[in-house]
């Protein structure tokens, strides 16, 4: 079967800088991939190209079978491919309640979304008209994470879960992942950090300086990182 | 008692129209952080066509009112979000002001150039019918008035927190590019909130129209007292911004009532919207510093020393040369393009260097002029002088306004000039009241071929210095403090007193070339030096290239050539307008301006670089590089904006799990 998101010799950058130098990557339907790869090396920039925020300037992108390199990240979003970028990505001056409210945009219902949510969630109940930027670090990805949740998406990718947040939410995060997951839903995470999400996935890539050095399962993975790592610096 | 109630009730009038234009500004600034100075303008050219479809095509009052504010006005609105705005996301402020201050300027040219200037009497709706209240009259325009922004005030709450959309607006604040990964389509959302700021602004020209008549200038500068008003509401919050109409509308309205009718004091009452404006801003408590930012900063480029004095001794030949093949009567364009050039050069260090926008340069300029012709000496001590005390009240200026920031800085330049306007120089210390003062030329000149050469030779002088200054430790602090104002204070660099210098620094030249211009004109009078005339001439520098002497030259020389072209091809004068106004759209893309594109372009020939992949190979010629090099070089956000439109993608994503 085709992979839903795959990405062949993909270049891309920012301006004059080229930061993937050609990326091949496929996420097989309903797997968990592990994209890991030291600071800088382009996880994030490779996320924004299939996100549809990057274009790519050679290569191609194909999400679900479609040859997606000119969509705009607004129409793949509206198709199934719910994307959390790095940082908060939350609206601070909007309540819990309108970030949620928003996350209909993606096509699903008001009330099934707030259900949803609350339900995973009932620390996001308890300050649902509270200003989203009030909210501890958790807890805005907490919200997040209900945005895939309740979308119900076809791919999700996930830049940097863990960032700054105590191990105890970064599991409870991770559960939400591999629940997810067992829904059928393909998950694409990026860490910085492997064990938590290696610990969730089904596959592993490895990307160093722009370019996917090692793909496989996480154990092989697990084992060879530090030698990818440490390649990477010579 | 009975005249109380009176003015009470027409202040609540006039404050009920003011809220109903703040009220846009404030939709538009807070979901778009864009600031549209031309926001009256909106207002004014609406208003116009309200009159137009009433008065000339004959429509019933309501229906040419239902398709002004109902599709005229949005489509404008979205049309100038679409062609003016889209590129400006993520743009320092400063930017984005100058081109809408372009829509400004464009909408007053195409006003001026559809309906010439007569006297247009207009009505209010129901004619002079109505009610008494007690012992006051209250027509029933008025009622509309206030029923209007009821009705607005209800309509924006119930879109702004009751709505998706709404929220959607609220969001795309905060983060644009998130809100297009929630899968809203960001590009509607700021094309309706633009249209629907254009449409109050119709609404509350259209109104306040029988209050203020229908005039270009009025109907524009209405937008201050909306200003004033959207202040109050830390252009922000709606509810303050109706507090701060009303408040407005009251003062203005006792102002009339309650002060003896001196001459004096009618200066005084047209600068109360002013007077409010400085005020709020001043009371306002003010943003955080910002960090750095990368995009839409300019590098700013400084040729060697020697090649800067070379070009010099350069263009003073060339302008020796010009003179000569010139007729006399040319020889005073000639010059007064030099002494525009000089004006522009203040702002190199200001706008360019610093990332200040003053809004009302040519106040300082009119100071200048007024110290020569009251000196009456012809000795160049007096341009010293004229320098000294515009540097001097520049220094004042910056005092009371050193908390601000950004645009609230930018408008209270704007309410120092509308002062300045309505109570200096009208006033008897400076031109009096439509008084006009005579100025001597400067001692031993003959003729004004020696005029040109010394307005040529200032502004290489001038042109130096600045260059100088930008070599100096002062101007590396310069641009340090407009990329990272809060890298700055970690430092511990003094801001403020850096801040006092360069306002008074910049004051000082455009004064210095009002000493000038007053030698040249010969006459000056208050209506040369008036804030509106200020808007065309940053425009100008901006798009020319604020950040370099070259530029400055360049954009002296056409703002003096621009009212020639426009009086020596009247069909062309609003198209002159249209092509400044389109250029400014260019800024989004390059701030340093319309030079820094005649230099790059040489330079991009030699980097050539290989199209993208998608591009098909025919059109690799090198115009297509250039543009294609062009797009490459904005960052991920811009690279996005052409793709808005291509709509969803076939995909056949929706329950593509595997076992759902
Ligand atoms: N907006 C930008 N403009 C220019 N260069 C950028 C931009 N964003 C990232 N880069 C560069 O691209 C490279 C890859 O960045 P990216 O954010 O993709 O790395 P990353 O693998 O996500 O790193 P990290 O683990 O630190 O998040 C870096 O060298 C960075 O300097
Ligand atoms: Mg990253």
């Amino acid at each position: 079967m085709k992979p839903i998101l795959e990405l062949v010799g993909v270049t891309a950058g920012y301006g004059r800088i080229e930061v993937l130098h050609g990326v091949d990557l496929a996420l097989p339907r309903g797997a968990v991939m592990a994209l890991l790869g030291p600071n800088g090396a382009g996880k994030s920039t490779l996320l924004k190209v299939a996100s549809g925020q990057i274009r790519a300037t050679a290569g191609h992108v194909h999400v679900g079978g479609a040859h997606v390199n000119g969509a705009s990240p607004d129409a793949l979003a509206r198709a199934g491919l719910c994307t959390i970028p790095e940082g908060r990505s939350v609206f601070p001056n909007l309540t819990v309640r309108d970030n949620l409210r928003l996350s209909t945009y993606a096509g699903a219902r008001a009330a099934d979304v707030y259900g949803t949510a609350f339900d995973r969630f009932p620390r996001l109940a308890e300050r649902a008209n509270q200003l989203a930027g009030s909210l501890s670090g958790g807890e805005q990805q907490m919200l997040a994470m209900a945005r895939a949740l309740a979308t119900n998406p076809a791919v999700l990718l996930v830049d940097e879960l863990s960032m700054g947040l105590a191990p105890l939410v970064v599991r409870e995060l991770y559960e939400v992942v591999a629940g997810l997951a067992a829904d059928g839903v393909s998950v694409l995470v990026v860490e910085q950090f492997a064990d938590a999400a290696l610990a969730v996935a089904d596959r592993a890539a490895v990307l160093v300086h722009g370019r996917v050095v090692a793909t496989g399962g996480p154990d092989e993975i697990a084992d060879e990182l530090a030698n990818l790592y440490l390649g990477s610096v010579t | 008692m009975s005249g109380l109630i009176a003015f009470t009730v027409l202040g609540l009038v006039t404050g009920a129209g003011y809220a109903v234009a703040a009220s846009g500004l404030v939709l538009t600034y807070s979901t778009s952080r864009v600031f549209n100075v031309a926001h009256g303008a909106i207002g004014m050219v609406m208003a116009f066509l309200c009159w137009e479809l009433t008065v000339q095509r004959g429509l019933p009052g309501w229906l040419a009112v239902l398709l002004v504010v109902g599709v005229a006005a949005p489509l404008l609105g979205a049309f100038a979000e679409r062609v003016m705005m889209r590129h400006l996301a993520g743009a320092p402020e400063g930017t984005t002001l100058v081109v809408t201050v372009g829509l400004l300027i464009m909408l007053i040219g195409a006003a001026q150039a559809i309906w010439p200037a007569t006297a247009r009497p207009v009505e209010p709706f129901f004619g002079q019918r109505g009610f008494r209240v007690g012992s006051a009259f209250v027509t029933y325009h008025d009622l509309v008035m206030v029923a209007a922004a009821l009705v607005v005030a209800a309509g924006l709450y119930s879109l702004l927190s009751r709505t998706r959309i709404g929220a959607a607006m609220r969001a795309s604040v905060d983060n644009r590019e998130l809100l297009r990964l929630y899968g809203a389509r960001t590009s509607l959302v700021s094309a309706l909130s633009w249209a629907i700021g254009a449409a109050l602004a119709a609404l509350a020209g259209i109104l306040l129209t029988p209050v203020v008549g229908l005039s270009y200038f009025d109907l524009t500068l209405l937008v201050i007292s909306a200003y004033a008003a959207a202040v109050v509401g830390r252009l922000r919050s709606l509810p303050w911004t109706f507090v701060g109409a009303l408040l407005l509308g009251l003062a203005q309205s006792y102002a009339v009532g309650y002060l003896p009718p001196t001459e004096a004091l009618s200066g005084l009452r047209a600068a109360i919207p002013a007077l409010f404006l400085f005020a709020a801003l001043l009371l306002s408590p003010q943003a955080t510093l910002r960090v750095g930012q990368i995009k839409g900063i300019a590098g700013v480029p400084v040729p060697p020393a020697r090649r800067a004095l070379v070009s010099g001794v350069l263009l003073v030949g060339a302008a020796a040369a010009a003179s000569f093949a010139l007729p006399a009567a040319q020889n005073d364009q000639l010059a007064l393009g030099f002494v525009y050039g000089i004006v522009m050069l203040s702002l190199v260090p200001l706008t360019g260097y610093g990332g200040f926008v003053s809004l009302t340069q040519l106040t300082f300029v009119g100071i200048g002029a007024v110290t020569v012709a009251r000196l009456g000496t012809a000795s160049p001590l007096g341009l010293l002088a004229a320098a000294a005390v515009a540097a001097l009240v520049g220094a004042l200026v910056a005092l009371p306004a050193l908390r601000l920031r950004g645009l609230y800085l930018a408008l209270s330049t704007l309410a120092f000039g509308l002062l300045m306007d309505k109570l200096v120089f009208q006033s008897s210390l400076a031109f009096g009241f439509n008084g006009s003062l005579s100025v001597p030329r400067l001692a031993g000149l003959r003729g004004e071929r020696a005029y040109v050469m010394v307005c040529a030779a200032a502004f290489v002088v001038v042109g130096l210095g600045v260059l100088a200054l930008r070599r100096s430790g002062y101007g590396r602090i310069l641009l340090a403090m407009r990329d990272s104002p809060a890298g700055c204070a970690t430092l511990g660099l003094n801001m403020r007193w850096t801040r006092v210098r360069l306002f008074a620094l910049s004051a000082g030249i455009a004064g210095f070339a009002g000493g000038l211009l007053g030698g040249l004109r010969q006459t000056v009078a208050a209506t040369d030096f008036q804030l509106m005339g200020s808007l065309p001439l940053l425009l100008l520098a901006v798009v020319a290239g604020v950040t370099s002497v070259s530029g400055a030259a360049l954009g002296g020389m056409a703002l003096m050539l621009l009212p020639v072209l426009a009086s020596a091809f009247p069909a062309l004068g609003g198209l002159v307008y249209l092509l400044v106004g389109v250029a400014s759209v260019g800024l989004g893309r390059d701030p340093n301006g319309v030079v820094s594109h005649l230099f790059k372009l040489g330079r991009r020939r030699e980097h050539w670089r290989p199209a993208p992949a998608r591009r098909p190979p025919s059109s690799a010629s090198t115009e297509a590089t250039r543009v294609s090099s062009a797009e490459a070089e904005q960052s991920s956000t811009e690279n996005n904006s052409g793709a808005e439109h291509s709509g969803t993608p076939a995909l056949p994503l929706r329950g593509a799990g595997v076992n759902r």
